[in-house]
């Protein structure tokens, strides 16, 4: 993975210079309250219900032992014990006092880590697909260009003050692992009929209130250009991008009322200006940035099947909870952070130290945050898989449940956070007690729901194959349920089935939701393409043919 | 009252009046609107004294282009803590329309966007009182930068980190 030089050491300790001079300028009363507010946003904290919210960046999701480690440490030292894994790759903790926030930002540094441009309207954390460099149908690994564009938008002076946030997502497969249609831009590399690797740009994705999927810009980008053609887009949006209403200031509008070909008419006219000045990347970067991110010393093994002859709960784990490795004999394994019961996302600090041991043991010392909110150990000897488990089971970090119903994407709702109508993980709570059969679960098969307790969408509900959507209706919490929204190469957005439901009957839609896939379902048949095979019309009807029970 | 600001890392008194601030002083230094110098150019070319401009977030620095050459400075506005496009503005007229000028951040100017208004070639700052006298340390925030830029000669990484690979 990426280390830092001593120049990138230098800036975050320098960051953490100056936001320790801000915020004590703000305690002693020097900077307002909205002053201080616009730049503690540009550091990831937030002021929530209950305490501050500090955001850290994990650069696409990537983190080393030591790292953890070091989360693990602030956890226990500043904050209740546990963190919340977010959708974006990152660590929220929601307990941190203000003024020690220095503090965990010093921490922080001394482990190559930061909470630079977290929240903000700025270019936030740049996110990727979890099973980079080792899944098998990749083109090429990512990270070496997640890192190149990391540096580039880590304090660009022109665009720290955006209309509005700015999300960047980077894949190098054809299957699209890290929801990069549903960003700000998504980067896909990709070749040209010579064979020459290139970038696919597309661009006005995003969710919140007005869900859109992202349009290509550019088919085919000379690698060399990566960074000036971002560059040209970032200018037009902080040109041109509203600023006169918070809900229409992201890119995605911009790029609607343009036209995506107005819009990519006047990018590409400001990347004439930009094309060939000190951005262009050469080919010495380069390899220089890949061979940061260069295969792990793997052992010549044979690929072997550990679940053979083994007990149930093994292979079902096995089944769901690991995936294929492009290296014969190694399996990436999901360290599941969606055990029934606890919020989707957290890890508390035992379970962070114990994750950190585990990697250094199987894994070469390097976990990633998958955008599901789960952990991967990416590099797993297969015949090491069975003890693997057998540890990560007694920690409860082995729910068999990865890509299945109880796999929930969730923000951290009204419990936590300040935006938020209605409460999330209370709702994930009652779901996975109204689906506790396994045997249910693992035959509906490849299903995933994603909730988000406002508008933000924050838990990406619209792109939910079954999303529910928070909303106060007269100071209650009430929901709203899509179905056929899909997140992946194929993005889609769900469709409102009808009028929202109260929380005590969220559990049972989603029943009579699946039990219409259930009867109705081809061999083979996923919920998703079931339900874009019949639209919502059967659904919709079963749901609201009764009254649905609490 | 004099106005007191920050340009090239000093502290100096405003030689520059914007039009409002200069009725009795003829052979002031003027910084006009954009919409003053559009009305009648002719007649403040005629004036004789050194002119400048203001460029408010929704101007386009191409269309000033034409007129560049007439200004030995250029405001580009800050009316609140959230506007960023003059720090575009200001990278378009150094870098692209090679504007050597003085070019001036005014508005909401703080000690903390300082850094970042130099590095897009800002090197003058109407800031507070409050903010003037510690300021300066603010271009000293960090002694290096990721990207290329019009900067305060500071090494970027983009190059750097290839030389000491």
């Amino acid at each position: 993975m990426y280390r830092y030089d001593i120049t990138d050491k230098t800036l975050v300790r320098q960051r953490v210079a100056q936001f320790r001079d801000q915020t004590q300028r703000y305690l002693k009363g020097a900077l307002s309250e909205d002053e201080f507010r616009h730049l503690r946003l540009r550091n990831g904290l937030y002021i929530q219900r209950h305490a501050p919210m500090l955001r850290i960046a994990i650069p696409y999701g990537l983190l080393a032992a030591t790292q953890l480690r070091a989360l693990a440490k602030i956890a226990r030292t500043y904050d209740h014990g546990y963190g919340h894994f977010t959708t974006r790759q990152n660590l929220q903790f929601n307990w941190p006092k203000l003024e020690q926030v220095p503090d965990i930002l010093a921490e922080l540094a001394e482990v190559e880590m930061h909470a630079i441009q977290t929240s903000g309207n700025c270019i936030r954390n740049i996110t990727s697909d979890h099973l980079a460099g080792i899944t098998p149908d990749e083109l090429e690994d990512p990270r070496p260009w997640c890192e190149i564009i990391r540096q580039w938008s880590t304090f660009h002076p022109e665009f720290t003050y955006l209309p509005r946030k700015f999300k960047i997502a980077v894949t190098g497969a054809p299957q699209d692992r890290a929801a990069s249609l549903v960003h700000d831009v998504g980067v896909h590399i990709v070749r040209d009929s010579n064979g020459e690797l290139g970038f696919e740009i597309m661009a006005g994705g995003g969710l919140g209130r007005t869900p859109i999927i992202g349009q290509v810009v550019r088919s085919f980008l000379p690698r060399e250009h990566l960074l000036s053609y971002l560059e040209a887009i970032l200018r037009v949006y902080n040109l041109e991008g509203r600023r006169d209403n918070l809900q229409k200031a992201r890119i995605k509008i911009l790029v609607r009322s343009l036209g995506i070909a107005e819009f990519t008419r006047r990018v590409e006219a400001e990347w004439q200006t930009l094309r060939d000045t000190g951005l262009r990347v050469d080919d010495a970067q380069i390899e220089r940035m890949r061979g940061f991110f260069q295969p792990p010393a793997y052992l010549s093994l044979p690929n072997l099947t550990p679940d053979a002859g083994k007990e149930a709960a093994f292979r079902a784990w096995y089944r769901y909870n690991t995936t294929a490795h492009k290296v014969p004999g190694y399996r990436a394994v999901f360290v599941s952070l969606k055990k029934p019961g606890v919020a989707p996302g957290d890890a508390t600090d035992a379970q962070l130290d114990l994750i950190a041991d585990l990697s250094d043991r199987y894994s070469f010392g390097e976990v990633r945050v998958t955008h599901t909110q789960n952990l991967l150990l990416a590099d797993v000897e297969q015949r090491k898989t069975y003890e693997l488990w057998r540890t990560l089971d007694s920690a409860g970090l082995a729910t068999p449940n990865i890509g299945t119903l109880t796999d929930m994407i969730c923000c951290p709702g009204l419990d936590f956070c300040s935006l938020a109508n209605a409460g999330s993980i209370d709702v994930a709570k009652l779901i996975n007690e109204r689906f506790d059969d396994y045997d249910y679960i693992y035959d509906l098969g490849d299903i995933d729901i994603k909730m988000s307790g406002c508008m933000n969408a924050c838990g990406h509900h619209h792109v939910g194959n079954i999303g529910i959507l928070g909303v106060d209706k007269g100071g209650e919490e009430w929901y709203q349920i899509t179905i056929g929204g899909a997140a992946g190469a194929d993005a889609s957005l769900g469709t409102v089935i009808g009028p929202s439901v109260r929380k005590d009957q969220v559990a049972e839609t989603i029943e009579r939701l699946l039990e219409v896939y259930v009867e109705q379902r081809g061999a083979e048949e996923r919920f998703l393409d079931c339900v874009r095979r019949l639209g919502i019309k059967p659904f919709k009807e079963r749901v609201y043919a009764a009254p649905i029970a609490a | 009252m004099q106005r007191r600001l920050l340009r090239d890392g000093q502290i100096v008194i405003d030689d520059w009046r914007y039009v409002a601030e200069a009725a009795d002083e003829a052979s002031a230094a003027l910084i006009l609107s954009l919409e003053q110098w559009r009305l009648e150019p002719d007649t403040w070319l005629a004036r004789g004294s050194r002119l400048g401009v203001v460029l408010s977030p929704a101007d386009r620095v191409e269309q000033l282009a034409p007129d560049l050459r007439h200004f030995a400075l250029i405001a580009a506005q800050f009316p609140g803590p959230s506007e960023g496009r003059g720090y575009t503005q200001a990278r378009q007229l150094r870098d692209h329309w090679n504007f050597k000028g003085e070019l001036r951040a005014m508005g909401y100017v703080r000690r903390d966007q300082l850094f970042f208004m130099a590095r897009c070639g800002f090197n003058s700052f109407e800031l507070s009182e409050t903010d003037i006298e510690d300021a300066h340390s603010a271009f000293s925030t960090f002694t290096a930068a990721y990207q290329p830029s019009n900067d305060l000669g500071l090494p970027h990484k983009l190059r750097t980190a290839v030389a000491t690979a």
